[in-house]
């Protein structure tokens, strides 16, 4: 048997109830800042990067070719230095297609989805490479296993960034 | 007790003010190779969990627990993190080996203090919002308040607060981990510019970079792993309320420590802590803090502390040593790793392995971490090389 259970009255709380004074709120506004050292394999990626180039490390007992690269195999659990290049070019593993940005209001009329994107480096191991941004081709073109290559920022622009490359697009 | 658990295996790295030519994960994955390397050579894939102590906004990262597998060798394993010290990390290891479910697992904590440019902002975000803040003091205040309150209850002096950064900073000279190591005379503190007064900057411990990683065993692994495991017969741990002007008791004592001991010692089965414990790393965060936490954590009697430190109880020749190591204010402090670091040194000295600083003849030792201002959160642990 089900009964009904009676809410007592109670008055809503509005917006207006707060600006204007009615409840009382405390204001802050968090300031922190931080400054993260990247140790040696972010550094040495960054820094190629800053040299239009992606560097790797390659784990001596798995083999794998790792990207981002790392001083140490995640997997074995074993040191990793030995650094080796690999392309500038790969296949997209996953991608999406945002129509928010990232304080997830929505994109305006007519501007262009935001593409990121997992992307296979050819010379890493499979399934291992960067996750960027996709640009020069139309959402609706974009397939999983599509080709594409790195746009880099042209030298004097470069920082050491992720961002030295600007997007990845579409090849062939 | 019911299932024994025994410290198995200790690493770490660092400690340095700044530590800029490794990453987070590179410094944690050195102290978890020691460690591991430690334990008999063990690999991570046979640690059956993982323990990490971090709070976030000291990392500036949010959901940093999801940061922590790599660097341990815990992908795919079951991982959790504690946001608080990471002495109540260990306890929580300790409880996954009692609940029979887990054999091996895994305590780690570091700081990277260095990499944060607004230490002081992140201390105040930890004052409440509407109480505490809009004064927009810098936090030592509390540490000011708790000091004037414990030496105006106990009769404590100035000269002995001075007295334990003295022992602390000239202990701090045998241990090569230590930066603060120092020589230093009673002037030197009374004249140093105060803080938040009666508090001086002497008083204060500075910050470290460094990582920390344990690993606990049960009694039938840990026997497989070590030739010495030390033994977790007592761990407790409490939290006051935060409330500055409405302590359970008073600002002047420390009542956590003093809740966080009693559990401790009644698993450990320790009735006289003075006479049962053969040495003690304990919180010295501020000068006086160490004293307050002498007394909350019943080694003497109230008030006491200051003048048995006079005597020289606590010097490494004394009754109780306490902070042979150096303590926070001669090693440096660093934040959520200092649990682990107070464990690290008691196992040291129990495994015979201290060095120049080693004890003679310690079988039991007390670790106690409070997890600074404006907390009220502290942990004790009871350590024994007898099984």
């Amino acid at each position: 048997m089900k009964e009904k259970v009676q809410v007592s009255g109670g008055t809503g709380l509005s917006a207006k109830d707060v600006s204007s004074g009615k409840i009382f709120v405390t204001d802050d506004s968090l300031d922190c800042a931080y400054a993260w050292d990247t140790g040696v394999a972010v550094n040495r990626y960054l820094a190629e990067l800053k040299n239009g180039r992606i560097i790797a490390t390659e784990c001596r007992k798995c083999k794998r070719i790792m990207l981002p690269p790392r001083l140490f195999c995640e997997l074995c659990y074993v040191p990793s230095n030995n650094w080796v290049y690999v392309q500038d070019t790969g296949v997209i593993n996953t991608f999406s297609i945002c129509h928010v940005h990232w304080d997830a209001s929505r994109i305006g009329e007519g501007e262009k989805p935001h593409l990121p994107a997992v992307i296979e480096i050819d010379g890493a191991s499979e399934g291992m490479g960067i996750m960027h941004l996709l640009n020069e081709v139309e959402p609706d073109q974009i397939k999983i296993g599509m080709k594409v290559k790195a746009v880099w920022k042209p030298e004097a622009e470069r920082t050491g960034s992720i961002n030295d490359i600007k997007y990845f697009k579409p090849i062939e | 007790m019911s299932k024994k658990v025994a410290i198995v295996g200790i690493g770490y790295s660092g400690f340095r003010t700044t530590s800029t030519d490794v990453s987070y994960r590179e410094m944690i994955y050195e102290a978890a190779t020691k460690c591991y390397e430690d334990a008999g050579g063990i690999h991570p894939q046979s640690i059956d969990s993982f323990v990490a102590s971090s709070e976030d906004f000291m990392e500036g990262i949010s959901i940093a627990d999801e940061y922590v597998p790599d660097q341990l060798g815990a992908v795919l394993k079951p991982v959790q993190s504690i946001a608080g010290d990471s002495l109540q990390g260990l306890a929580s290891a300790l409880m996954q080996i009692k609940t029979g479910q887990f054999d091996v697992v895994a305590a780690s904590a570091f700081s990277k203090i260095s990499n944060l440019s607004s230490y002081e902002n992140v201390l105040s975000y930890a004052t409440d919002p509407a109480y505490i803040r809009p004064f927009q003091e810098n936090p030592y205040f509390i540490a000011g308040l708790e000091m004037n309150r414990y030496l105006y209850e106990t009769g404590t002096s100035r000269e002995q607060c001075a007295k334990v950064v003295i022992k602390n900073r000239y202990n701090a000279l045998k241990n090569p981990t230590a930066i603060y190591g120092a020589k230093i005379d009673m002037d030197d503190i009374l004249n140093a510019p105060p803080l938040c007064k009666p508090l001086g900057e002497f008083d204060k411990s500075g910050h470290l970079d460094g990582a920390i990683v344990l690993l606990l065993a049960s009694e039938d692994k840990a026997r497989e792993l070590t030739d010495h495991p030390i033994w977790i017969t007592g761990l407790g741990w409490a939290t006051d309320t935060p409330n500055l002007d409405s302590r359970t008791d008073t600002l002047g004592s420390a009542r956590y420590a003093e809740l966080a001991a009693q559990k401790a010692y009644s698993m450990a089965g320790i009735n006289t802590p003075y006479n049962e414990i053969d040495f003690a790393e304990i919180d010295d965060t501020f000068s006086y803090k160490e004293l307050q936490h002498i007394e909350a954590l019943k080694l003497c009697g109230p008030g006491e502390a200051g003048e048995l430190l006079d005597l020289g109880s606590f010097a490494p020749a004394g009754d109780l040593p306490v902070n042979v190591s150096g303590g926070s204010l001669g090693v440096g402090y660093l934040h959520e790793a200092n649990g682990l670091h107070r464990v690290l040194e008691t196992v040291l000295q129990l495994r015979g392995e201290a060095g120049p600083r080693q004890l003679p003849g310690v079988e039991t030792g007390l670790a106690f971490a409070w997890r600074g201002v404006p907390t009220t959160t502290g942990t004790a642990i009871i350590l024994s090389n007898k099984s």
